[in-house]
């Protein structure tokens, strides 16, 4: 089964990205209590499907991660467990409140940034392509240790002109057909868009399974689809604005339960 | 000459740089409608009928019409039935051409601008959505929505 976007979709090769005029529309935020996740639209094959772990394809990618966990790598000859010790302990919540605010360069990272960190830092050696296996089934495997836990953004000053950025970048109307993304999610959330229920946004389930993808993606390789659907230029992977978008999502999905990995048409 | 060379040849890079925008069709706008066609003759219907549905060219993503045999359609607005009969050739036109002229809150795409936009991906930039043959032809098909 195909989505509406993937219908229509072209892709557009990287470019220079020219900032025109920034026209924001504001869309009406959601009320906390009407949030759903995009889980509450799937049917119900595939809800079954992210239910039972013997069938979510997702966990797949969460064994490898597994596996990696306590792999040695880079010259410091160190695995994340030999830091980190028993992922269910150590790692229970932390997907759930990243992206968080990296003191050195200032800025927030998201969970692939900051297994890069330790990555180059810790175990000196080269960070993971986004989208390459190894990095979803790193982030996949830290995110199954937050599964069912409270999304809960840190309550951090610093990361405040990021959400906002990330907020502005959300209600911006964007690409050829001039939409924003509060547009669909927002103002029409619920309704059908060529055939297929728009979900509200929420990150909930990231890294996912996608039957369209056929595999694993992270949160930006949603974000990428949105905007080519929208004929908009999209980002570079860990680009700053991705990573704003992704601390407002998580912001707006506060109090929700991770679910990764999900699984999504 | 030298310098007439340079300028021409900085013309170039320019062109290549960022490929010249096609330069659209001017037209005039009469209250709510644009009464005269963009190509300066009728569109026509069938070929409209072809471009409305088919889905690169987007109205399906949000409408929904008299198209049984048309599994996906969008539920974003209005149905496209009975359009024919609620508008004039004239006011189909503006909305096609740029619907946020009649409302700047609208989500309906302008299908006939190419100025006002933010990152546009470089496939579509300085590309109208829809050609003036295609505008019109799709006007033509609007036209017989009658109910
Ligand atoms: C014209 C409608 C439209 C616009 C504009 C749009 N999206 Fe989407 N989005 C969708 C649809 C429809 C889906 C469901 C998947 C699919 O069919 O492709 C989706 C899926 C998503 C999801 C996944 C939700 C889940 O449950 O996993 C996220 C996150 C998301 N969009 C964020 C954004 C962001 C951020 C923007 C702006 C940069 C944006 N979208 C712009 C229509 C839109
Ligand atoms: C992203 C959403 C969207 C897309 C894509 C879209 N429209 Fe619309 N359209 C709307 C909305 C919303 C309205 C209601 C009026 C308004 O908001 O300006 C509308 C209004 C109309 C009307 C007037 C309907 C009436 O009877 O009141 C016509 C005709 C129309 N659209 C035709 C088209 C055609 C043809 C295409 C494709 C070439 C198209 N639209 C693409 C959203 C869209």
């Amino acid at each position: 089964m195909t989505s509406g976007w993937a219908r229509l979709r072209r892709l557009a090769p990287a470019a220079a990205v020219l900032a025109a005029m920034a026209i924001v529309t504001a869309s009406a935020e959601i009320p906390l209590n009407e949030r759903r996740s995009g889980y509450a639209d799937l049917g119900r094959e595939t809800k079954a499907m992210q239910d039972d772990d013997t069938a979510n394809p997702g966990m797949l990618a969460v064994l490898d991660g597994e596996t990696l966990w306590s792999a040695k790598a880079g010259s410091a000859g160190r695995s994340c467990a030999d830091c980190h010790g028993d992922a269910r302990a150590s790692m229970k919540g932390v997907s759930a409140r990243y992206p968080a605010f990296d003191a050195a360069s200032g800025r927030p990272v998201n969970i692939e940034q900051r297994i890069n960190l330790c990555r180059e830092e810790r175990q000196q050696a080269k960070p993971l392509a986004y989208e390459s296996r190894d990095m979803l089934a790193l982030s996949a495997f830290v995110g199954l240790q937050s599964r069912g836990q409270p999304i809960a953004p840190p309550d951090d000053a610093r990361l405040e002109p990021f959400r906002d950025a990330g907020r502005e970048t959300y209600n911006r109307r964007q690409g050829q057909l001039n939409l924003a993304c509060g547009h669909c999610h927002d103002d029409n959330r619920g309704q059908r868009l060529a055939g297929i229920v728009i979900p509200q946004a929420h990150p909930t389930g990231y890294p996912l399974y996608r039957l369209e993808w056929q595999s694993v993606g992270s949160l930006q390789r949603r974000l990428r689809n949105c905007l080519i659907g929208m004929r908009a230029e999209h980002y570079a992977y860990g680009a700053p604005e991705y990573v704003e978008l992704e601390t407002y999502l998580m912001w707006r999905a506060r109090g929700m339960p991770m679910e990764t990995p999900a699984v999504r048409p | 000459m030298k310098f007439m060379l340079t300028a021409l040849l900085a013309n170039v890079l320019v062109m290549t740089a960022a490929p010249a925008q096609e330069a659209l069709q001017r037209y005039e706008v009469v209250g709510d409608a644009i009464p005269s066609s963009l190509t300066g003759v009728p569109g026509d219907a069938e070929r409209g009928r072809a471009i409305v549905l088919k889905r690169e060219n987007t109205c399906l993503l949000c409408h929904s019409g008299p198209f049984p045999d048309e599994r996906f359609q969008g539920d974003l607005s209005p149905n496209l039935a009975g359009a024919g009969a609620r508008w004039s050739e004239g006011q189909l036109r503006l909305r096609l051409v740029d619907a946020s002229r009649l409302n700047p809150a609208t989500i309906m795409p302008s299908y006939y601008r190419v100025d006002g936009l933010t990152r546009v991906g470089a496939t579509w930039r300085g590309k109208p959505i829809l050609t003036a043959e295609q505008i019109e032809d799709a006007v033509a098909y609007l036209t017989t929505l009658r109910q």
